[in-house]
């Protein structure tokens, strides 16, 4: 008698465990999330963060947004913070890949799922890493080029610090889509100008010099593109397209003026709303990829803001 | 016999001609060799190019010397160069007339200069701990300063300093070569020059005979802050912008350009022409590589081979 209630009591009990361990109904969960940004003095991150609050809204998700100040140890005590609220999820942008390594170990001690976005982590266990597609915009700004071209003419590539993966993929993208859709251009120099605008400056003089002919002009970042627009300015020749990447204010303001013909922008509210879409559909169970793209987009003069 | 000697005598005279002329010589090399590989080497504009390119790096090179031939060394000139421009650059946003600001900026350069000659010659900190400190600093001030933002957008008459030229000769170029002369004039021809020698070559010797070695250590950092914000005024010209993080790796440029040129890192030998010698030969040399259109994971390797052969023909000049 008493070995069959003790039975009946344990199946009883293994069936309440086996039910509240099955996927909870979306319906009856609603998530908490930590959303811990390096700095919210920059304009960046602060429509990264207004992307992440609307999605929130939308998903019934409470946000808990915490500011780093570009501070490593205020980082680390919004995270431990946020660990001991018991959060559902913490979306981090790091404010150095390095530092941020111990507080994501104690993260995913307390068995909280981290994600990163735009800033990767150098350690500790990540669900998913959400940051713009380089490789995409690179792509993009080739076939911008290419079609303002004619799909045709001689092109100059001015690349980021050689390793870099900004330089890599940007120069990745903008290489496969020449090959592949612009076989009429041609890519008359190819030279490293380390992200630097007195580099892109001096660079381009030089390739100016051996290069009778030019019709474009990629550079994997804007300052490196102005500096080339300053040394086509001084050097008298015209007639040159000139792409560049980031959308930086200078960058924007030259294609307001019409001396840069476009520039990529990265999108940061795509950025929030991605972070936290990836982090509701893990937690309700769906496996999510470990790199999240955020797509580009392509600023020229007519959709200049 | 008489013949011998005459003999001996010429091959001794060859031997300090190559001692004394050598890097001009593996210079004259790279400059054939780069003629033959590429037809637009030797242009006018290219060489414009090289001579405008190098006259920054030239500029804070000329501080370097005076510094390394005192056995110092100076790190700072990179981040110097960049917190004085940003400096004067929003001093000229904020509406100060050019010549003010570009004063302001000047000074601060020699101020920054200054306090790194205080560590060194009063509190006795070694040249490159005093410097590497001030490195960071004034790396961080000049972030701080501009919340990492470039000022764009100067006056036409400042952005003369590095966009204009005098006659067909570009500013930057002009200013160099006065730079270059004023140096060279100060370390050969008055006590000061004598001074800087004396205490390279033996700091005892020369605090005995009297010399204030304190001053002329203060004066040599002082002076290299002063010739890197002129340096960094001529960049922001250039660019039409002042950029916080300008200036990344020039201490290195500009060490470069002394060693190559045959000043001694340990102190008391060495001159300006060889210094000059050294810029244009780094000035070529990248140049070079953005002419013959060098992929640029090779580039560094290419540009460290290079420098290490002219410096071999160098050295075998003057051990042989």
């Amino acid at each position: 008698m008493k070995r069959i209630v003790v039975l009946v009591v344990s199946l009883i009990l293994v069936g309440v465990l086996i039910t509240s361990c099955a996927p909870a109904t979306p319906t009856a969960k609603t998530f908490t999330m930590g959303l811990v940004l390096s700095t919210l003095n920059n304009p960046f991150f602060v429509t990264l963060r207004d992307g992440a609050q609307a999605e929130a809204t939308k998903e019934g998700v409470t946000l808990i947004v915490m500011d780093s100040q570009n501070d490593s140890a205020k980082e680390a005590s919004n995270i431990e913070d946020l660990i001991s609220r018991k959060v559902d999820a913490i979306l981090v942008n790091p404010t150095d890949s390095d530092a941020v390594v111990p507080s994501i170990t104690k993260a995913n001690t307390a068995n909280i799922p981290v994600f990163t976005i735009d800033r990767g982590a150098n350690g500790g266990t990540i669900v998913s890493h959400i940051a713009s597609d380089n490789v995409a915009g690179g792509k993009m700004a080739g076939e911008f080029l290419g079609n303002i071209l004619g799909k045709k003419g001689n092109v100059v590539e001015l690349e980021g610090i050689a390793g870099t993966s900004a330089a890599r993929d940007r120069g990745k993208g903008f290489n496969d889509v020449m090959s592949a859709s612009f076989p009429d251009i041609k890519i008359v120099a190819k030279q490293t100008a380390d992200f630097d605008r007195a580099k892109g400056l001096s660079v381009f003089e030089n390739i100016l010099t051996a290069q009778p002919d030019i019709n474009g002009v990629f550079a994997h970042n804007d300052e490196m593109i102005l500096g080339a627009i300053q040394a086509a300015e001084a050097a008298g020749r015209t007639g040159i397209i000139f792409v560049g990447f980031d959308a930086v204010d200078d960058a924007l303001k030259a294609v307001k003026d019409g001396k840069l013909a476009a520039t990529v922008m990265q999108q940061p509210d795509q950025m929030g709303i991605l972070g936290v879409q990836t982090a509701v559909k893990s937690l309700n169970g769906q496996t999510v990829e470990k790199s999240i793209p955020v797509a580009l987009k392509v600023i020229n003069k007519d959709n200049v803001p | 016999m008489a013949m011998e000697q005459a003999l001996l005598r010429r091959t001794i005279n060859w031997r300090g001609f190559l001692r004394r002329y050598g890097i001009v010589f593996s210079f004259l090399f790279l400059c054939l060799a780069l003629s033959l590989l590429s037809e637009r080497f030797l242009t006018w504009t290219n060489v414009l190019n090289i001579l405008r390119q190098s006259s920054i790096n030239g500029i804070v090179a000329v501080g370097m010397t005076m510094v390394i031939l005192t056995r110092g060394i100076d790190l700072s000139v990179g981040a110097v160069l960049a917190l004085s421009s940003v400096v004067t650059a929003d001093l000229l946003q904020g509406g100060l007339p050019v010549p003010l600001a570009m004063l302001v900026g000047l000074a601060l350069g020699a101020a920054l200069g200054s306090s790194s000659g205080l560590l060194v010659s009063r509190l006795r900190i070694p040249p490159f701990i005093a410097t590497l400190g001030l490195m960071t600093v004034s790396r961080g001030l000049a972030l701080t300063y501009t919340q990492g933002m470039p000022i764009t957008a100067l006056p036409a008459s400042f952005n003369f300093l590095g966009a204009g030229s005098l006659g067909p000769i570009p500013m930057p170029i002009v200013l160099a070569a006065v730079i270059f002369l004023a140096g060279h004039f100060l370390l050969t021809r008055t006590n000061l020059g004598q001074y800087i020698y004396a205490l390279g070559d033996n700091p005892v010797a020369a605090r005995l005979s009297g010399i204030s070695t304190r001053t002329v250590t203060f004066f040599v950092y002082a002076l290299t802050g002063f010739l890197a914000a002129l340096a960094g005024m001529i960049l922001a010209g250039r660019l039409d912008s002042a950029q916080p993080t300008a200036g990344y790796g020039y201490e290195f440029d500009a060490i470069a350009a002394v060693v190559v040129g045959g000043t001694s890192l340990a102190g008391g030998e060495g001159n300006l022409f060889g210094t000059l010698v050294g810029a244009l030969l780094i000035g070529v040399l990248n140049n070079g590589l953005n002419l013959l259109n060098v992929p640029s994971l090779w580039e560094q390797v290419v540009k460290g081979v290079v420098i290490a052969l002219a410096l071999l023909l160098y050295r075998a000049g003057k051990s042989r």
